[in-house]
């Protein structure tokens, strides 16, 4: 059943009363992502109850919802009128919401094709950390009236504002779906994933998982029908179950207690060589690695590879989540921070250990 | 005269110290030499630079920036200068650092899509480079054979595909970045994410408020198949933007839905003979693309929706030629506009696409109310309206009548749901309508992100966002809020 309640105003209370206390909060939707980031400092403040879908227009292709309100209502919503959130979405659980989903700025398979979480955000209200409620971008397409708050709340981990209502924008369901599999070894598979993307062809998610080369076509039937022509490969049997089980991290290649590491590469980057298992998304562009190796290595790697390294899940050390950020660039998101939220009441700790 | 920070500065001395980081013929100082420099593409305002720049080197624009920074004296960035809301207007105390001499493409990347080039590339000049790999840029402003990514990226620019291939912020992967202090960083990453907050977003459509870009790696999409374009006619504005609507419905996603009214679509007939018929109220440009076979079906069933909401005609282009020709229309329709009127000013409002029909009938009983005629062209599936007000800048009073035209569009764009800028920027020109569309504590939420960039207020200031003694003076006064004496380019006559 679906849950509707503005409560920003009790939202927006809490927030002045921590911001005068200089008490610092740990905000909580579902929880659902609770593993992610560092270890957190501060009173937990529940933002789950400001929920509901507020505006849903299938021809204006948006939607406009309270953070609160779960994932998997937002998504019955839109496949009602056969309309989905293209990036797909990570839940992790049952309770996800979309507050977390952009907060963490998580995407799911179709993420290098369609685009990502911050690519649909069209549109964002907040409270800052002087408790102030604030509306950025909107609930159009195109919108460059002032800077682009909006998708620089998307996986700030709720450490600028606390995210209250969220537009994006919504894309049609493809009509037709296939997924394709051939037996390819790792560096084959990125490269011939990526030759094919440089065809115009209806790939709409490829990933890897060490034996097979699994690749999504999606679209107008004729187009995928003629797409299956050209990549070859036979159609799975339990056909896109697949994609679901790599986003929800419940495909058995992530049935381990080793850390998780993410991986985010250039596309077309070689295999790497780390020891330890690995899975690849994105077409090459996301690359999941279970390793006990230590974090400099694996953060040398990425780095040498032109990409960078996450501690996804699993880490003993939670105070080195993030691949470090150094110099100018450093001192820069310090001061965005005190821009959002001077005294750094929202979570604290949960980005980089000094803020 | 003095500086940001109330110190004197000598012009010959800043020139002196600028002379030590470039070669002589690299900074103009000449009031006559600056004088093509004064304005960009809204050339109804005018100011001559205390300095410009032209570094063709990294390390040139970072000595720059350090040196500005030292003395506290402003800069503005300029790229082709076809920017159309003043964002690259001049200061006559500030340098304009100009980045024409930035027009390498470093480096193609076939496998990886991507191409990493100079600030001072035009946007086509990508597109024709990566063609025979079968790749190109998808972003493509009207301007596009002679606007730069630079620019681009500072507008966050979008253009006739974005519905389908999304704006600049979509395109991009990779920013080199000097900020106002001279330090150089790089944003995003050759991946496709970056730790930290997502400064790429944030720089995109910054109008060169928050740093001076000097490198962009953009995204390369192969081109599709086959694109094919069709032409409706409708006797109706009203019941071409309900079309626009049901064939979104239908699940079709239009690489390019584009609308003139009967006024533009005239006028760019007039100009360029693209066969458009010259007795519709409006007209529907709607591309397909993708493979052989999506595009056949597809065309199909937006033909049969088309029909079935009262277009009067539909036309498919029967070749590439004719489908070039139908786009030539559309893409020229401001320079078609523009011989028909003396002047003209160009709006960029968006709107919910619902309210579109009941925002030209506003907009034509706005124009009847001023005695100015607007012709309108849309980006009609995303929302996006360039009405175009046709005035004579020789007429006394008219510029100012056509500017109060053009604020009353804007503000009735917000008041709909929308914006008052969909992609040429706030600049110089919107600074009043920035007041309408947002709260005091939102604008200082801006200004403080601004501070965090650039504490000292020294990139292209008096630019895109508003101060606040601004705002109150615009509530208080409205339209006879004044620019500053001598800017428009009819008061100096």
């Amino acid at each position: 059943m679906s849950r509707e309640l503005d409560n920003s105003v009790e939202l927006q209370e809490a927030v002045r009363a921590a911001a005068a206390e200089n008490r610092p909060l740990n905000l909580t939707g579902g929880n659902s992502k609770a593993f992610y980031g560092g270890e957190i400092r501060g009173t937990p403040l529940a933002v789950d109850s400001h929920c509901g879908v507020i505006n849903y227009e299938p021809k204006e292709l948006v939607l406009t919802a309270r953070a609160g309100t779960r994932l998997d209502e937002i998504e019955a919503v839109l496949l009602a009128q056969r309309q989905m959130l293209a990036f797909e979405p990570p839940h992790f659980g049952n309770n996800a919401t979309l507050g977390g989903s952009i907060a963490c700025g998580f995407s799911g398979p179709r993420r290098p094709y369609a685009g990502s979480a911050r690519d649909f955000v069209l549109g964002v209200r907040i409270i800052n950390g002087s408790g102030e409620l604030l509306r950025f971008g909107g609930e159009v397409m195109k919108n460059v009236a002032g800077y682009d708050i909006s998708r620089l709340m998307c996986g700030a981990l709720g450490t600028l504002g606390v995210l209250l209502d969220v537009s994006l924008k919504v894309l049609p369901v493809p009509e037709c779906e296939i997924t394709l599999v051939q037996e390819r070894s790792q560096a084959e598979a990125i490269k011939v994933v990526n030759q094919w993307a440089s065809l115009p062809l209806p790939i709409t998610a490829a990933c890897y998982d060490g034996l097979q080369l699994y690749l999504r076509l999606s679209g107008e039937p004729e187009a995928v029908a003629a797409g299956k022509n050209l990549v070859g490969g036979s159609e799975t049997p339990e056909r896109n179950r697949i994609w679901s089980d790599i986003r929800e991290h419940r495909h058995a290649f992530f049935d381990s207690e080793r850390p998780l590491w993410r991986l985010s590469l250039p596309l077309q980057s070689a295999p790497v060589e780390l020891p330890g298992k690995q899975l690849i998304d994105w077409g090459g562009a996301q690359r999941w690695l279970l390793s006990d190796a230590a974090a400099a290595e694996i953060r040398k790697t990425a780095e040498a590879h032109g990409g960078h390294a996450t501690l996804f899940r699993g880490s003993v050390n939670r105070n080195d989540v993030f691949h470090p950020l150094t110099g100018p660039l450093q001192a820069l998101h310090l001061q965005l921070k005190r821009a959002f939220d001077p005294q750094a009441i929202f979570n604290r700790g949960r980005l980089y250990p000094d803020f | 005269m003095t500086n940001r920070a109330g110190a004197s500065i000598n012009k010959q001395q800043l020139v002196a110290e600028l002379q030590t980081i470039l070669p002589p013929q690299a900074v103009i100082h000449e009031t006559e030499a600056l004088r093509p420099y004064e304005c960009d593409g809204l050339s109804a305002y005018r100011r001559v630079p205390l300095v410009t720049v032209l570094p063709e080197s990294r390390e040139q624009v970072v000595q720059i920036m350090q040196l500005c920074h030292r003395r506290k004296i402003p800069v503005v960035a300029r790229g082709a200068a076809t920017g159309l809301s003043g964002g690259a207007l001049p200061l006559a105390d500030g340098v304009l650092l100009s980045l024409a001499k930035f027009n390498r493409i470093l480096e193609i990347d076939p496998a990886g899509r991507t191409a990493r080039v100079q600030p001072g590339v035009r946007n086509l000049a990508i597109s024709e480079a990566v063609a025979g790999l079968g790749l190109y840029y998808a972003p493509d402003p009207s301007s596009q054979i002679a606007c730069t990514i630079g620019g681009n990226v500072a507008e966050n620019s979008g253009g006739v595909h974005c519905l389908k291939y999304g704006l600049t912020v979509h395109n991009i992967l990779q920013l080199q970045v000097v900020t106002m202090a001279g330090d150089l960083i790089t944003i995003g990453s050759g991946s496709l994410d970056a730790p930290g907050y997502d400064l790429l977003a944030l720089m995109t459509g910054s109008e060169g408020m928050l740093g001076i870009v000097i490198e962009v790696t953009v995204k390369l999409l192969p081109v599709p198949q086959r694109a094919q374009v069709m032409l409706a006619a409708f006797d109706d504005v009203e019941k071409a933007a309900t079309a626009v609507g049901e064939i979104i419905a239908a699940g079709v996603i239009p690489a390019g839905l584009e609308m003139m009214d009967g006024m533009a679509l005239r006028a760019a007939e007039d100009f360029v003979h693209a066969g458009y018929p010259t007795d519709a109220a409006a007209i529907l440009l709607c591309e397909v693309d993708g493979t052989n076979e999506e595009v056949s079906a597809t065309a199909m069933r937006v033909r049969d929706l088309l029909r079935a909401q009262g277009a009067v005609e539909v036309r498919t282009a029967r070749n590439d030629a004719e489908r070039i020709s139908f786009w030539k229309g559309r893409k020229n329709a401001f320079p078609a506009v523009g011989r028909i009127s003396p002047d003209y000013y160009c709006m960029d409002g968006t709107v919910p696409r619902k309210r579109l029909a009941e925002v030209l009938t506003a907009i034509g009983r706005l124009s009847a109310e001023y005695g100015l005629p607007v012709a309108n062209v849309f980006h009609a599936g995303d929302g996006n309206l360039h009405p175009l007000i046709l005035y004579d800048a020789n007429r006394p009073g008219e510029l100012k009548c056509a500017e109060d035209l053009g604020a009353e569009i804007l503000e009735l764009c917000v008041r709909v749901g929308g914006t008052i800028t969909g992609e040429h920027g706030v600049g110089h020109e919107k600074l009043h309508q920035m007041c309408v569309q947002f709260s005091e504590g939102e604008l200082e939420q801006f200004r403080a992100l601004k501070r965090a960039f650039d504490p000292d207020g020294l990139l292209n200031p008096g630019k895109a966002i508003p101060q606040p003694r601004h705002c109150s003076e615009y509530k208080t006064l409205g339209k006879e809020v004044l620019t500053a004496p001598g800017l428009r380019a009819g008061d100096r006559a």
